[in-house]
């Protein structure tokens, strides 16, 4: 009985992610347009979009080969298993223990590897400054990433996310500085890796700023909607994350009551709609940086995870 | 008749195969003949490694009355000895494997077949020696039967170069490692490792010991600042030489290192893993920034085999570490990590060195920037090559992840070190491995986008060819033993639990009782990782989106040229190249650096000449070590010349006064 609760937990968290995901890219997109005064689109459009692109004909280049179209299901595998490892509105997911944030990091990483091979499979030079600028800002931006997690982990003496969640989420733990430089890393390499401004503007369409568009420039169809919805779970993953480690004390515990689990999705729900605007505010707030002042923002990050690190391998407690 | 012997019998049957092969070289059959021999008797020692690993119990010891008169000639197979027996041998069948096809295509198979079953004796013959000179016989035998396959084709200048740069760093290799065993057998010529064991020897000489034998072997192995020889030496091979290079003979340097080290120099202070520790980190980002600048496939290759051999040190500067401060357990995690690294780099490098093998076999072209979209003609050898690219660059579920998530499991559990030094040192190392395993994803995005993506660049790469199947069935059989070692690590690092025992002092939790095979590199850390389940839940995903979509989905598909944002150009210049490829990166780590060099050639209003953009990289140890170094040597040479051109009377009292002076350092020092 337990088991069955157990995985259907599980089963809702991902289809969670998955339901969630257009909703949160439809709201911040809703917010950014009030914010500069237009009206915007719908909340609901993106599934609009991904419906409208699963109905309509895909248009393959020439000289495309297997790469191209099995990319678009890789990546969005990769990253539905990554963002089905993080606790949503509940802890003690059934299979958290198969994978740790270190994997979680390299799932993301593959789906990183797959993009940017399928930008330079047709051969254009968009997919390949797509390919070629992604990477650097990955470059930066996963060690940043690993060294944020090594803060965690040398707190929580795991690197297990639901150990880090349920340490964080008990008094003992109080402020901390190092987590402190590891929540601002972090939230730096969320803006990095899921290309939002600054580092990338997703509504671009101005050829040579694009790094994200850019490598999915040559997909249509069913192939575009799965790229599209790949990238609404990863920015939802690192919402998530962040709410899960930092804000973590509304996440219900397994076994808990119905109604504790209903009141960790309305509060995970909550997390989204703060984590959204704030996003959107910032967005608005900040300019587009040139693609080689990059390194020193996300550079940052890897400064201060190293930081975050150093400090408690000076002392636990710092 | 024990392991050791049948071993030994395995060695000597591969010297008889190259002087066979020796003699019938320029015959036909004589590629199949020599490569299936080999094959066969790297797969029987192979089996019997494995079987000495699995039984394990006590070390199996073997005399022969060769070699120095009243010592003899020791050989012995431990765990540690048979794991690395095993790493070679799996190396070389695969090798020969891949020879059988490959080989038809050699020019000149005279000199590649008698030298290739030698090597793979000599590589056999230093993990199984077990005194210090049938130790350094087989190493000195290794390097020149290695240098007798770089200079196989010794028409390209280039090549000779490399020939010439490998002697000079081999023999100093070996001159380290002599130093070191001299100090290790000490005054009394104890020169049976067993007796080495068991003398005791000063602090002093111990670190003298690490120092000599990290130049020695480090130098074999590629860490840096003595890895300059490396790049130029292993692609200079034919391609299946070049993955046993790479992927196997910088394993026996590990195995020289952990042999001498660990097991023969005694306690070591803390320091010895921060030294580790720096060399390993060095080399891990140095490799991998220049592995990414190269635009030759074989070199990239070669660069990336030294940032493996960073990650593999890291892990065993942890292991020295934690085990000078008494801190067992986590030494036997950061061993196991070292080792499982030293067995999932001789699979993906050796795969990626075939794959390399296979593209120059089709093209004749080890330039990337003249291939291009061979994956529509060579789908096969492309399919496995991606394998390998995704092994390397840690993605899971293959098997690079497992050894960089136990060598990270390994640095977290570092702040317990009570010195500061590594306190701080750890977390920069783990920092910079973080960095070298993002680049490396970077590295091979751009080995696999520029050579098998995108469009052909020229007519070579438009006319490919897939390669024979022999060849492709020695990529297949590597790439299926990457998703192996991938998916179920817990038996391989049950397998050297006896060597991190006998090291160490510690093994991990017995892995393959834990339920679904998952990996713990601790009981108390909670810290667990599942390749299995990983890999099913991502083919689960997959093939659920895939049969959602084709459920409910448009099926319509239309081939259509390309669209490029309205303005496709139909030449292939207009795609990215590799030099492109890594530009952002060279602009973020490498713009300060003087090796690395653009230039833009502008015309002069007026003048009709096109602009010339001219990128020059070039490895920054050449002028800051190498050059002043052989400046040095020369200038000294140059002084010592003098002495020859003088009078009787003064030879006659040079010597008196060398005689005089080596008495009073002699009197001095006792």
């Amino acid at each position: 009985m337990e088991l069955i609760s157990a995985l259907l937990v599980q089963l809702m968290q991902m289809m969670l992610v998955l339901w969630a995901a257009p909703l949160l890219t439809g709201f911040v997109r809703k917010v950014k347009a009030r914010l500069q005064r237009r009206r915007g689109p719908p909340i609901l459009q993106p599934y609009r979009d991904i419906l409208r692109l699963l109905k309509k004909e895909v248009v393959v280049a020439d000289n495309a080969s297997w790469v191209f179209r099995a990319a678009p299901y890789l990546i969005f595998a990769a990253t539905w298993v990554a963002a089905a490892l993080v606790p949503t509105f509940a802890k003690g997911l059934l299979f958290s223990w198969s994978a740790d944030l270190i994997a979680i990091i390299a799932l993301l990483a593959s789906a990183r590897f797959f993009l940017a091979l399928a930008g330079m499979d047709i051969g254009t030079a968009f997919g390949g400054i797509g390919s070629s600028r992604e990477m650097m800002i990955a470059s930066l931006a996963e060690p940043a990433m690993l060294l944020v997690v090594f803060t965690m982990a040398l707190v929580a003496r795991s690197t297990q996310l639901s150990a880090v969640a349920d340490l964080l989420a008990s008094s003992g733990v109080g402020l901390r500085v190092s987590l402190g430089l590891a929540m601002v890393g972090l939230i730096i390499v969320a803006i990095a890796e899921n290309g939002r401004v600054p580092v990338d503007n997703p509504a671009t369409h101005l050829e040579l700023t694009m790094v994200h568009e850019a490598m999915v420039l040559e997909y249509s169809g069913r192939h575009l909607a799965m790229i599209e919805l790949a990238a609404a779970v990863k920015l939802l993953l690192y919402v998530s994350l962040i709410g899960c480690i930092f804000v973590p004390w509304t996440l219900a515990t397994p076994g808990g009551s119905t109604a504790s689990h209903l009141a960790g999705f309305l509060a995970y729900i909550a997390k989204l709609a703060v984590f959204g605007f704030l996003l959107a505010v910032f967005e608005t707030a900040i300019a587009k940086m040139r693609v080689f002042r990059l390194p020193d923002f996300v550079g940052g990050a890897l400064m201060l995870g190293l930081l975050g690190t150093l400090l408690l391998f000076a002392s636990r407690s710092l | 008749m024990s392991v050791v012997a049948f071993l030994m019998l395995c060695a000597a049957a591969l010297l008889g195969v190259a002087l066979l092969a020796a003699a019938i070289a320029r015959t036909r059959a004589a590629t199949t003949i020599i490569y299936g021999a080999t094959l066969v008797l790297c797969i029987t020692a192979t089996a019997l490694s494995i079987a000495a690993l699995a039984l394990g119990g006590a070390p199996s010891r073997l005399v022969l009355p060769v070699g120095l008169p009243w010592i003899g000639a020791h050989f012995a197979v431990d765990a540690l000895a048979a794991f690395f027996l095993a790493v070679v041998n799996i190396g070389g069948a695969a090798a020969s494997l891949y020879g059988l096809g490959y080989g038809a295509h050699e020019e000149e198979p005279h000199r590649v077949l008698p030298f290739f079953p030698a090597f793979l004796a000599g590589m056999n013959l230093v993990v199984l020696a077990d005194d210090a000179f049938s130790y350094l016989l087989s190493w000195e035998f290794m390097s020149l039967a290695s240098w007798a396959l770089v200079i196989a084709h010794h028409r390209d200048a280039e090549n000779r170069r490399a020939g010439f740069v490998y002697l000079i760093m081999a023999s100093m290799g070996t001159l380290a490692l002599l130093l070191a065993l001299g100090l290790l057998t000490g005054p009394d010529g104890h020169y049976d490792f067993e007796a080495i064991r068991l003398g005791a020897r000063t602090p002093l000489a111990s670190a003298m010991v690490l120092v000599l034998v990290l130049i020695g072997a480090g130098s074999k192995a590629g860490l840096v600042p003595l890895h300059a020889w490396l790049p130029l030496a292993h692609p200079a091979a034919p391609s299946h030489v070049s993955a046993l290079m790479s992927g196997v003979m910088t394993k026996v340097a590990i195995y020289a290192f952990i042999r001498l080290v660990f097991d023969l120099a005694g306690p070591l202070p803390w320091w010895s893993g921060a030294l580790l520790l720096a060399i390993g980190g060095l080399s891990a980002v140095l490799g991998v920034l220049q592995a990414l600048m190269q635009d030759d496939t074989k070199r990239l290759l070669a660069y990336s085999t030294i940032e493996n051999i960073g990650i593999i040190f890291i892990g065993l500067g942890l292991a020295l570490a934690f085990r000078a401060d008494g801190m067992d357990a986590a030494a036997a995690l950061a061993m196991t990590a070292a080792l499982l690294h030293v067995l999932n780099h001789s699979f993906f490098k050796s795969l990626l060195f075939f794959g390399a093998g296979a593209v120059l076999t089709a093209t004749g072209e080890r330039n990337m920037d003249r291939l291009g979209g061979l994956i529509h003609r060579m789908p096969v050898s492309s399919f496995l090559f991606l394998a390998g690219c995704m092994a390397i660059s840690a993605l899971p579920p293959l098997n690079g992840f497992v050894s960089e998530w136990l060598t990270f499991q390994a640095v977290l559990q570092s702040p317990d070190l009570p010195q500061w030094a590594l306190k701080v040192m750890v977390p920069a190392a783990g920092g910079l491995l973080a960095l070298a395993a993002a680049l490396a994803g970077a590295a091979f995005v751009k080995t696999f986008g520029i050579t098998f993506l995108g469009r052909p660049r020229s007519d070579q790469a438009a006319a490919a060819h897939e390669v024979d199947r022999l060849s492709l069935s020695a990529m297949a059989l590597l790439a299926l033993l990457c998703l192996i070692a991938g998916i179920i690590p817990g038996f391989i690092m049950d397998a050297v639990a006896p060597i991190t025992r006998q090291f160490a002092g510690d093994a991990l939790p017995l892995q393959a009782k834990l339920p679904w095979l998952t990996i713990v590199p601790a009981f108390e850390s909670g810290s667990s990782y599942n390749g299995l389940l990983v890999f099913l839940f991502i083919g689960f995903s997959a093939l659920l989106a895939v049969w959602a979509i084709h459920r409910f989905a448009s099926h319509a598909i239309r081939r259509a040229p390309a669209w490029d944002c309205g303005f496709p150009d139909p030449s292939p210049a207009t795609q990215y190249s590799g030099s492109s490829f890594a530009q952002p990166i060279r602009r973020v780590f490498l713009a300060r650096t003087p090796a690395t060099r653009e230039e833009v050639l502008m015309p002069a209003p007026g003048d009709m000449q096109a602009a010339r953009f001219r990128l020059t990289i070039a490895d920054p140890v050449w002028d800051w070590l190498y050059e002043p170094f052989a400046a040095a040597v020369e200038i000294a040479s140059l002084q010592l010349n003098k002495l020859q051109f003088l009078t009787i009377r003064r030879y006659l009292s040079l010597v008196f006064l060398s005689l005089v002076s080596l008495l009073l350092v002699l009197a001095i020092w006792s």
